[in-house]
């Protein structure tokens, strides 16, 4: 399969898929095209979603994807291209919300369900809502829940608090909103083609559990409904579907019947380069003694991961969405209480179920969190006040806070951070999103940690920014600190870490070193990693 | 207001923090932003508005043709600086809470559950002053510890609790006094509140002046009043930065409920006795002090000198208007309005700051 060779119009379609009268396309996409200032975000994109099959959609994040969900959705705006839906050419942009007239509907991530209301209320909220009713019939709205969820084989109670619920049958019930409301709006237009967007619906699911969803998904598809799937997991889209398009750096480079692919091609496809050999290289022995030993950490999705930093070593942790591995920095923090696990930095251990920020603190830990605005620094408040508050013991002398010396200091750590402008009188809110991370790694920096936790360091920086943040990050590993940085940038992570631990659903699945550093062969690990 | 257990007091009354400046503009408008550091008029307008306000609200009283006789003399000022002391204690008690995120509203009845036990400890059991007092300064910070207790263990509403305890403290009043009012407080502590003047002017004005001083130097000049602060205004930061939020939390709620009973001991003091609900009353003074307070000296945090400004200017007023004839109807608007438009006032102050910096 060559990636990329199309032959657009005609008889068949973009990806070769021969298009009978009675299968014609329920989704057509024709060189769809979307910029966002500068970059390219979309390039002439096509695709066809036929009736009754699930149709894979992959890519790396920024490939285009979300781009194309949200032009469907209605919120982005097209700068060139066309859609047709059940062969009616739709006029662009799509208003939001349009989709739904259209017999279009979407389950995000995050399924949008509100989790202190029922299952019902969460079923029938917009039906509910929205018409002018004077009375709802909780009764009767019950009995059509169960029939509605009979059809689908399950068995949810509506009464029941959808907080209530497993992580799968959230993930069931916003699915099967999703359907019903798909299946009204395309009962209005005289067809049951619908078609039903997942994105990522299995992200945070327990492995056993996803069989349940997908039997979901078949019975949908079954019923001649077009269903496009987003995930990362490439167990998964080798399970479910039948076609795959992939997308790269805003191009289709490809369409796939699955029952005709591999795991291999899919990777290739997605990372765009030839790699040989993607298992593990001989690594070369670390000459420094580990400085940081986790061992059987448990919580959140972690399950008993263990591993050692070295000193003066920057150590990356990734994953695909729902791999836990974002939860390390706080865990080992003890920003959120692990259920289990030991803590050892610099000699001195530390029982991660019962670790505070403080008693991190005190053993030499640093955490940036991902969330500046949030977790970081307090933006209503000047920059001096939030560089000095880990250290404010420094400036008690006689009686009272040195005001004068805080200013210097904070100035000098702004200058030397190269935050601009270095003014340590500014709120904290007013600076960009780089001088803000510059100031809150600053504020860490300055208490010489010997193990400094990164979340997401340059996420919402700018290029510039992005360099300095990292080289400081390495200079600080230079001067003796280990660092752990969780990121699911793997450009960033390949440009900052020397070793990276890929993670799996919980657990750790492969790593990383040396000359295997590359963004790509951290890609291609984490798309693999589900396979062993 | 929300809410929510996240919703925090703003010192413009509102429960949110503020937004992120709009990170792909950052640099062009930090570059503005550095403009705000030279004292322009407006901003020297804002910080000392409330000053001028007042000094305005002096001027007009003492031109008045109806009140140029009675207002402007000594014997009025030092009223005006003495009687009002209580207000000034309990705001600024409840600053403290404020300041680290949660709202007090206990304190009204706290104040009076001091002043009673006072009362009826040292009149009805013929107790000695002094124990008196340190039973009702032992109350307040049950009040306080009680609150806490709630709001971090069950982590409720910190008005939600408030309301509810300071209803309990306002009933158990009632029943340790059998709604009676007590009169008769030991002419000791009367004579040390509102008797004894220095420089004519009742030694309370200068207990809450002295209660003033500490609290800007604990919150401007020692490590406590930053961490407060930082409490106040981002739980998350505070916490990540090694603070025990809980412990300062619950600080502060104490620290309100003492200061709170000294109110209420100054009050038993100032009208040599205590009435079951009288006190209920200061509740939204103290409320509409602190808020407008923080509109001015340091705009947009609550501060103790700005507190004792907004005090000061909200009873000059009223007192104003009083010689003028008016009925006591006045207070009520005075104090609502106050609360109101500090609330507003603090927004557009935002909004404007929020423009200078490019928010």
């Amino acid at each position: 399969m060559t990636p990329g060779k199309e032959t657009p119009g005609g008889r068949s379609g973009p990806d070769g898929a021969t298009i009978s009268p009675e299968r014609a396309p329920i989704l057509t996409v024709r060189g769809l095209s979307k910029s966002f200032g500068g970059t390219r975000a979309l390039v002439d994109v096509s695709l066809d979603v036929l009736p009754g099959e699930v149709h894979g959609l992959l890519g790396e994040n920024g490939s285009g994807k979300s781009t194309l969900i949200k032009i469907l959705a209605g919120y982005h705006a097209p700068d060139a291209g066309e859609i047709r839906i059940r062969s009616t050419p739709v006029k662009l942009p799509l208003a939001p919300g349009q989709f739904r007239r259209l017999g279009m509907d979407f389950v995000h991530q995050d399924l949008g369900l509100i989790p202190s209301l029922t299952v019902l209320e969460n079923l029938r909220v917009g039906d509910l809502a929205g018409r002018g009713r004077l009375y709802i019939s909780w009764k009767r709205e019950r009995l059509m829940a169960r029939r509605t969820f009979q059809r689908y084989g399950l068995d949810l109670d509506p009464r029941a608090r959808v907080a209530e619920l497993s992580a799968v049958e959230r993930a069931l019930l916003a699915i099967v909103r999703a359907v019903e409301g798909m299946r009204r709006s395309s009962a209005q237009a005289h067809t049951e083609q619908g078609l039903l967007f997942l994105d990522e619906p299995t992200a945070f699911l327990p492995r056993d559990q996803v069989d349940r969803l997908f039997a979901l998904v078949r019975q949908i598809a079954r019923s001649n409904a077009g269903v496009v799937f987003v995930s990362h997991d490439l167990d998964e889209v080798m399970a479910i579907t039948d076609r795959v398009t992939v997308l790269r750096n805003g191009r289709r480079v490809g369409s796939v019947r699955t029952a005709q692919t591999s795991h291999g091609e899919l990777v290739h496809l997605i990372v765009g380069r030839e790699l040989q050999g993607v298992e593990e290289l001989p690594r070369e022995p670390r000459r420094e003694r580990p400085l940081v030993c986790v061992r059987e950490l448990c919580g959140g999705q972690l399950q008993r991961t263990s591993f050692e930093v070295h000193e003066h070593e920057v150590l990356g942790l990734t994953g695909l969405v729902g791999a836990g591995y974002e939860e390390i920095p706080y865990l080992l923090f003890g920003a959120r209480t692990a259920t289990a696990g030991e803590l050892e930095v610099d000699g001195r251990s530390l029982r991660l179920d019962s670790l505070t920020p403080s008693r991190a603190i005190a053993a030499g830990i640093g955490l940036i969190p991902a969330d500046r605005q949030r977790d970081g620094s307090v933006g209503s408040l000047s920059t001096t006040d939030n560089l000095t508050l880990p250290v404010l013991r420094n400036y008690f002398r006689r009686l009272a806070l040195s005001w004068s010396l805080m200013r210097r200091d904070a100035h000098r750590l702004m200058s030397a951070f190269d935050v601009r402008p270095p003014d340590p009188a500014l709120p904290y809110a007013a600076l960009s999103g780089g001088n803000q991370q510059k100031v809150v790694l600053a504020k860490w920096l300055q208490t010489r940690p010997r193990l400094l936790l990164l979340h997401e360091p340059t996420q919402g920086v700018d290029v510039g920014a992005r360099q300095r943040i990292t080289r400081l990050v390495r200079e600080a590993a230079a001067a003796g600190t280990a660092v752990v940085c969780a990121s699911a940038d793997h450009e960033q992570v390949a440009a900052l870490c020397d070793r990276v631990l890929i993670f799996t659903r919980g657990r750790l699945a492969g790593e990383l070193a040396g000359d295997e550093v590359t963004k790509e062969r951290i890609t291609a690990r984490c798309l693999m990693a589900g396979q062993g | 207001m929300t809410m929510e257990s996240e919703g925090t007091p703003a010192a413009d009354g509102t429960a949110t923090e503020v937004g992120a400046v709009d990170e792909a503009e950052g640099l062009e408008k930090t570059v503005r932003g550095r403009r705000i550091r030279a004292p322009r008029i407006s901003t020297l307008l804002g910080q000392y508005g409330l000053l001028i306000a007042w000094a305005i609200v002096v001027l007009f009283f003492t031109l008045l043709p109806g009140t140029s006789q009675t207002f402007p003399t000594a014997g009025n000022f030092a009223t005006i600086l003495g009687s009002q002391a209580v207000i000034v204690i309990l705001t600024l008690g409840l600053l403290v809470p404020l300041t680290a995120g949660d709202y007090d509203l206990s304190v009204g009845f706290t104040l009076t559950l001091a002043a009673m036990l006072v009362a009826v400890l040292n009149v009805q059991h013929h107790w000695p002053i002094v124990l008196a007092i340190l039973v009702a300064l032992g109350a307040g910070a049950m009040v306080g510890l009680v609150n806490g207790a709630f709001i971090l263990f069950f982590r409720i509403d910190s008005i939600i609790v408030t309301l509810g305890t300071g209803t309990f403290a306002g009933g158990l009043v009632l029943l340790i006094s059998g709604s009676n009012t007590i009169s008769g407080v030991s002419a000791n502590l009367v004579d040390w509140v509102i008797v004894n003047r220095l420089f004519g002017i009742p030694l309370e004005f200068y207990y809450g002046l002295l209660l003033c001083l500490v609290m800007w130097y604990v919150f401007e000049l020692t490590p406590l009043g930053r961490r407060l602060l930082f409490v106040g205004r981002g739980r998350n930061v505070a916490r990540l930065s090694g603070i025990n939020v809980n412990r300062v939390r619950l600080g502060a709620l104490v620290t309100s409920g003492m200061v709170s009973a000294v109110a209420g001991v100054a009050y038993a003091g100032t009208t040599g006795a205590a009435d079951p609900t009288s006190g209920t009353q200061l509740l939204l003074p103290a409320f509409a002090a602190a808020f407008l307070g923080a509109t001015t000296i340091a705009p947009g945090r609550f501060n103790p000198v700005g507190c004792l400004v907004a005090v000061y200017f909200l009873v000059t007023g009223i007192t104003g208007f009083q010689l003028l004839g008016a009925q006591s109807y006045v207070q009520s608007l005075f104090y609502g309005g106050a609360l109101v438009i500090a609330v507003a006032l603090s927004q557009i102050a935002r909004r404007r700051q929020a423009l200078d910096t490019g928010g």
